[in-house]
C-alpha cells in the first residue's frame, strides 16, 4: 500500500527470478505482508468467499462444457446425459447450478455490506464502479447460462429478456434481431449465448483484478470508516485475514454443500425440466430468485408517462418498466456522488443506519412481489416499494448528509478496539 | 431549528415506511386468499413418508421393482420414459440376463442396413426406453391432442410451488418430495366433480391437478390391475406410491447416492470448519479486534 | 489465556498441522470429481460389450461392427485362405506373438490356430486397426491376401498378422466368446 516492498527474496533461484519477474514480490506485498485494519468483521470475509465461488464456477464450468452440447436438439438431453451418464456429472452440474444462487447470496452481503459501511466513499469511487460492473457481468452471465440447458424457464426466460430491447424506439426492433440471431429464441441464440457464457466469466476474472487493485491502492474500509493511520491499527493480511478468510469460506462452503447434496433443486424452477417448446409458453415465468426484485420493479410500472392533461405519451409502460429495471442497477454508479455524508460507516449515523435497514426491507420485499402475479394489490406494492427504492437513493442518501448529526467518531481504528474491548484491560 | 424540525421529519417518514413495511407483508398474504383467479393445485399434495426422503434416505428396492411392474403394465400403454435406458435397471437390483430380456420385449427402429433400408431390431440393455408412440404428433393424434408427458423427468418438473412460508420451513425439514407426493396425490385424487364445476368434456376432475382442476388423463389406475408377486396389497393406493417412488427414480437415479457422499461432505467440513476455527483463535490470540 | 499458549508450542504445531493436513485431503477429493468425469461415462461403458448376429456372414464375406468405436473385422475365412495361413512358418513372420486377448499367455506363438478360436477357425475376429499408426487397413488386398493398410503400406496375411512394411504388430484379436454358432459377444 506504501509503495514500499518488504519482500526479500531468500534462496538463489529467488533473487534470479526476482530481477526478472517479480511475481513472488507481488504475492507478498498483496497477500502476505499486506496491511488490512485489524478491526474488520466477517461481513468483511464475502470478498474472499466471492473469488472462492468465482474459481468454483469457472472449473466447475469449464469440466460441464466438456460434456454439454450447445445445440437446440441436443441441449436438453446433454445436461440429462451429464445428470445421469458423466461421472459425478450430477455433482458438478449441481455445483454450477447452485453455485450461480449462492455466488448472488454472496454477492448481495458484500454490496450491502459496502452500502452499510459507506465502502464507496472517497477515495474508493473506483473500486466501488468496478465493483458495480462486475455485478452487471455476473448477471449477463447468470442469465445466459440459464439458457443453456434448454429447459422451458431457459427458452421463455431468454424470450421475455431479449424482449426488453424491443422497447426502444426506432431501433429496438433490430436489436432484438441482432441479439437473438434471428426472429425468435432459436440455435443460432443458443449457440451464441453458450460462447458469451463461456467468455464473460473472464472478463469478470479481469475486472476483479482491477477491483483488487484498486482495493490494495485504497486499502480496505473498516466497521469504524476511520482511514488506517499507524502500523498500530493494522494486521498483516497472513497469517490474520487470510485464516479469518478460509474459515468464513468454510462455513459458507457448508450451506452451499447443504443445497447441492439435499436440496439441489430447491432454488431452481422445476419448469425447467421440461424441454423448451417454443409454441407453449409456461403459466408463469419467474426468473431465478436473484433478478426477482429487479423483476418487480420491471412490472411495476404499468402506467404510460406523458404530458399531463394531454394525450401525449413521452415514454409508454412497456419502455418505463425497462427504464426503469436498467435505472435500478445503473444508480449504483452514482452512489459514492449521491451520499454527501462525509461520515462513511453507519455506525456512527444513527439515521442512515435506519434507512439502510429500511433499504434492505425493501429490496426483500421486492424479491417478495417479483415471484407473485402481477395483479391487483401486487402490482400496487410493487409501484410503492419502486418508489421507495429509487426515493432512497436520489433523495434520502443526498438529503441524510446534510442534516444528519452523526455520532463522535473515534481518533483512531486502534482507539475503536481498545474502547470495545474495555481499555482497562491489560 | 430548521434542522432538527427535518430530522425529526425524516425519522417520521423512516417510522411510516417501518410500519408501512409491517402492513404490506399482512395484506400480501390475506390477498392470496381473494385472488380473482383460482389457484391451482385446488388441494395441496398429501404428503407421503417416502423411504428416500431425509438425509439417509434410502430406495426401497422391492418398490421400485414393483413401480417399475406398474409402468410397464399400465403407464407404458401412453407415456415414454426416453431419458432412462434399460441398463440403469441394474440399480433396481435386475440382473444383466434379466434386463436383456426386459429390453427384448420392446423393438427399436435402427439401420440403415447395407440395402439403405431402415430396420426394427429387439431393444438391447444400452438402449433407451422404448416409447409407445413414434413422435408427439403420434402421441397427440392417439389421445385427443394431449400428449401424454414423458416419465423421465416428471417427478423434478411436476412440483407444485410450497409458497411462503413454508419453503422457508422445508429448507430445514429437508423437504424435498413434492415431486413423488404430488405424482400419488394426483393418481388417488380422482373424485366426481362438485355440481358448481364444469368439467370439460375429455377431461376428469381432479382437485390436485397441478394446471386446472380437470386434466385429459382419466384415472388410470384401480385395485388388482396389477399382480405383485411379492405379496404387497394389490390398490390403487399402494400402485400409485410404487409408481411415483419409480418416478422419482427415474427423475433422479442419483439421488441415494448423493445424500449418502453429502454426509461425508457435511462431516468434513464441520471438522475442517472446527480445526479452523481454534487455528484462526490461536493466530488472533495476541491481537485484540 | 494468550499467555499459557505460548508456553505450549507443541500442541499449537499439531493444530496447525491438523489442519493443514485436513485441508489438503479435502482439496484432493474436491479435485477428484472434475478428473473423473473425463473417464469413459455410462453409456460409453455400456457398449463395452456387443453382441453380433454373424448368421449372415458367409464363406469369404467379411462384416464390420463397431466395439467401443473401433471397427472390428469379422471374417468368414475359406479353406484356402486357412491353408495359406497355417503354410506360413513362424520363422517368416515379422511379429511372432498371437496378439490374441483371448489367450491366457501373453507371449503364444502367432500360428493360426492362436490366433482364432478351435472348432471355429474360419472366423478370424480381430480390431480393424492398423498396428502402425492407426488407419484402417483395406480387405482382401495386399500382397499376402489378407489386410493392406494404404497409408503406409502395410500387409497382413489371410490370419491377420503383419508381413511386409512399418506396422509392429499382428492384427490385435479382441476379447470374444461365441454364445451360440451364429451369434458372438465381443468384449
Amino acid at each position: 500500500m506504501s509503495g514500499h516492498s518488504a519482500y526479500v527474496p531468500k534462496s538463489g533461484f529467488g533473487k534470479w527470478m526476482d530481477a526478472r519477474l517479480p511475481l513472488a514480490r507481488l504475492v507478498y506485498d498483496s497477500f502476505v505482508a499486506y496491511p488490512v485494519p485489524r478491526n474488520l468483521n466477517n461481513w468483511y470475509t464475502f470478498g474472499a468467499i466471492l473469488s472462492l465461488m468465482l474459481v468454483v464456477q469457472l472449473l466447475t464450468g469449464i469440466v460441464l462444457a466438456m460434456n454439454y452440447v450447445p445445440n437446440t436438439t441436443m441441449a436438453f438431453d446433454s445436461v440429462e446425459h451429464i445428470m445421469r451418464n458423466v461421472n459425478y456429472g450430477w455433482l458438478l452440474r449441481y455445483m454450477h447450478f447452485n453455485g450461480a444462487s449462492f455466488f448472488f447470496i454472496a454477492v448481495y452481503i458484500h454490496i450491502f455490506r459496502g452500502f452499510y459501511y459507506g465502502s464507496y466513499k472517497n477515495p474508493r469511487e473506483v473500486l466501488w464502479i468496478l465493483g458495480v460492473i462486475i455485478f452487471i457481468l455476473m448477471m449477463a452471465t447468470a442469465f445466459m447460462g440459464y439458457v443453456l440447458p434448454w429447459g422451458q424457464m431457459s427458452f421463455w426466460g431468454a424470450t421475455v429478456i431479449t424482449n426488453f430491447f424491443t422497447a426502444i424506439p426506432i431501433v429496438g426492433d433490430s436489436i432484438q434481431q441482432l441479439l437473438l440471431g434471428g426472429a425468435v429464441v432459436a440455435n443460432p441464440t443458443l449457440n451464441r449465448f453458450f460462447s458469451l457464457h463461456y467468455l464473460l466469466p473472464f472478463m469478470i476474472v479481469g475486472v476483479v483484478i482491477l477491483h483488487v487493485w484498486a482495493l490494495h491502492v485504497t486499502g480496505q474500509t473498516n466497521p469504524t470508516g476511520v482511514e488506517v493511520k499507524s502500523e498500530q491499527d493494522t494486521v498483516p493480511f497472513t497469517p490474520y485475514a487470510t485464516m479469518k478468510d478460509l474459515l468464513a469460506m468454510t462455513v459458507f462452503l457448508l450451506v452451499f454443500a447443504y443445497f447441492i447434496f439435499y436440496m439441489p433443486n430447491f432454488l431452481g424452477a422445476p419448469e425447467n425440466y421440461v424441454r423448451a417448446d417454443s409454441l407453449k409458453t409456461p403459466s408463469e415465468i419467474v426468473p431465478e430468485w436473484y433478478f426477482l426484485p429487479f423483476y418487480a420493479i420491471l412490472r411495476a410500472i404499468t402506467f404510460d408517462i406523458g404530458i399531463p392533461f394531454t394525450d401525449i405519451v413521452l415514454i409508454n409502460s412497456k419502455l418505463g418498466g425497462v427504464m426503469a429495471m436498467f435505472g435500478s442497477l445503473l444508480i449504483f454508479f452514482v452512489v459514492p456522488w449521491l451520499d454527501t455524508s462525509k461520515v462513511r460507516s453507519a455506525t456512527y449515523r444513527p439515521l442512515f443506519k435506519q434507512f439502510f435497514w429500511i433499504f434492505v426491507l425493501v429490496c426483500i420485499g421486492l424479491g417478495y412481489l417479483g415471484a407473485k402475479p402481477a395483479e391487483g394489490i401486487y402490482t400496487t406494492l410493487a409501484q410503492i416499494l419502486t418508489f421507495w427504492y429509487f426515493f432512497h437513493f436520489i433523495v434520502i442518501l443526498p438529503v441524510l448528509g446534510l442534516i444528519e448529526k452523526p455520532k463522535p467518531i473515534p481518533a483512531s481504528i486502534t482507539e475503536a478496539v481498545l474502547a470495545k474491548n474495555g481499555v482497562a484491560k491489560s | 431549528m430548521k434542522v432538527n424540525t427535518m430530522k425529526f421529519l425524516v425519522s417520521r417518514i423512516a417510522g411510516i415506511a417501518v410500519a408501512f413495511g409491517l402492513i404490506m407483508s399482512g395484506t400480501a398474504f390475506a390477498a392470496e386468499d381473494e385472488a380473482p383467479t383460482p389457484h391451482y393445485p385446488l388441494i395441496k399434495p398429501k404428503n407421503v413418508e417416502w423411504s428416500f426422503g431425509g438425509p439417509f434416505g434410502k430406495w426401497d428396492i422391492g418398490q421400485l421393482q414393483r413401480g417399475l411392474k406398474v409402468y410397464t403394465e399400465v403407464c407404458a400403454a401412453c407415456h415414454s420414459m426416453n431419458l432412462v435406458a434399460y441398463r440403469s435397471l441394474s440399480a433396481l437390483g435386475y440382473s444383466n440376463d434379466q434386463i436383456k430380456a426386459y429390453a427384448a420385449e420392446y423393438e427399436v427402429t435402427d439401420g440403415p442396413d447395407d440395402e439403405g433400408e431402415m430396420f426394427q431390431r429387439p431393444a438391447i440393455p444400452s438402449d433407451q426406453f422404448v416409447g409407445p408412440y413414434p413422435n408427439v404428433q403420434a402421441a397427440k393424434a392417439a389421445n385427443n391432442g394431449a400428449a401424454p408427458p414423458d416419465f423421465s423427468l416428471l417427478a423434478k418438473s411436476r412440483v407444485p410451488l410450497r409458497g411462503f412460508p413454508y419453503y422457508v420451513f422445508d429448507v430445514f425439514t429437508m423437504y424435498a418430495e413434492n415431486g413423488p407426493d404430488y405424482i400419488y396425490s394426483l393418481l388417488t385424487g380422482y373424485v366426481d366433480a362438485p355440481a358448481n364445476v364444469e368439467v370439460p368434456e375429455n377431461a376428469n376432475y381432479n382437485p390436485y391437478f397441478l394446471s386446472g382442476s380437470a386434466l385429459a388423463m382419466a384415472a388410470p389406475l384401480s385395485d388388482d390391475v396389477v399382480d405383485y408377486d411379492d405379496g404387497s396389497p394389490q390398490t390403487v393406493d399402494q400402485y400409485a406410491k410404487d409408481v411415483a417412488a419409480f418416478m422419482m427414480w427415474a427423475a433422479e437415479p442419483d439421488l441415494v447416492s448423493r445424500k449418502a457422499m453429502g454426509f461425508k461432505v457435511m462431516i468434513f467440513l464441520l471438522i475442517f470448519s472446527g480445526l479452523l476455527y481454534f487455528t484462526k483463535k490461536r493466530i488472533w490470540s495476541s491481537v485484540k479486534h | 489465556m494468550s499467555a499459557t499458549d505460548t508456553t505450549e508450542p507443541t500442541r499449537r504445531d499439531i493444530l496447525y498441522i491438523a489442519t493443514g493436513a485436513v485441508g489438503a485431503v479435502g482439496v484432493a477429493s474436491f479435485a477428484w470429481p472434475f478428473i473423473d468425469q473425463m473417464n469413459p461415462d455410462a453409456s460409453t461403458r455400456a457398449l463395452a460389450k456387443v453382441e453380433v448376429d454373424i448368421s449372415s456372414v458367409e464363406t469369404g464375406r467379411s462384416l464390420v461392427v463397431k466395439w467401443q468405436g473401433k471397427p472390428i473385422f469379422i471374417r468368414n475365412r475359406t479353406e484356402k485362405e486357412i491353408e495359406e495361413a497355417n503354410a506360413v512358418s513362424l520363422e517368416d513372420l515379422k511379429d511372432k506373438i498371437a496378439r490374441n486377448e483371448n489367450l491366457k499367455d501373453s507371449s503364444a506363438a502367432a500360428t493360426d490356430a492362436n490366433r482364432v478360436v478351435s472348432g471355429k477357425e474360419n472366423w478370424l475376429i480381430q480390431v480393424g486397426i492398423c498396428t502402425h499408426l492407426g488407419c484402417i487397413p483395406l480387405g482382401e488386398q495386399g500382397d499376402f491376401d489378407g489386410w493392406f493398410c494404404p497409408c503406409h503400406g502395410s500387409h497382413y496375411d489371410t490370419a491377420g498378422r503383419i508381413r511386409k512394411g512399418p506396422a509392429p504388430e499382428n492384427l490385435l484379436v479382441p476379447p470374444y466368446e461365441f454364445l451360440s454358432d451364429t451369434l458372438v459377444k465381443i468384449g
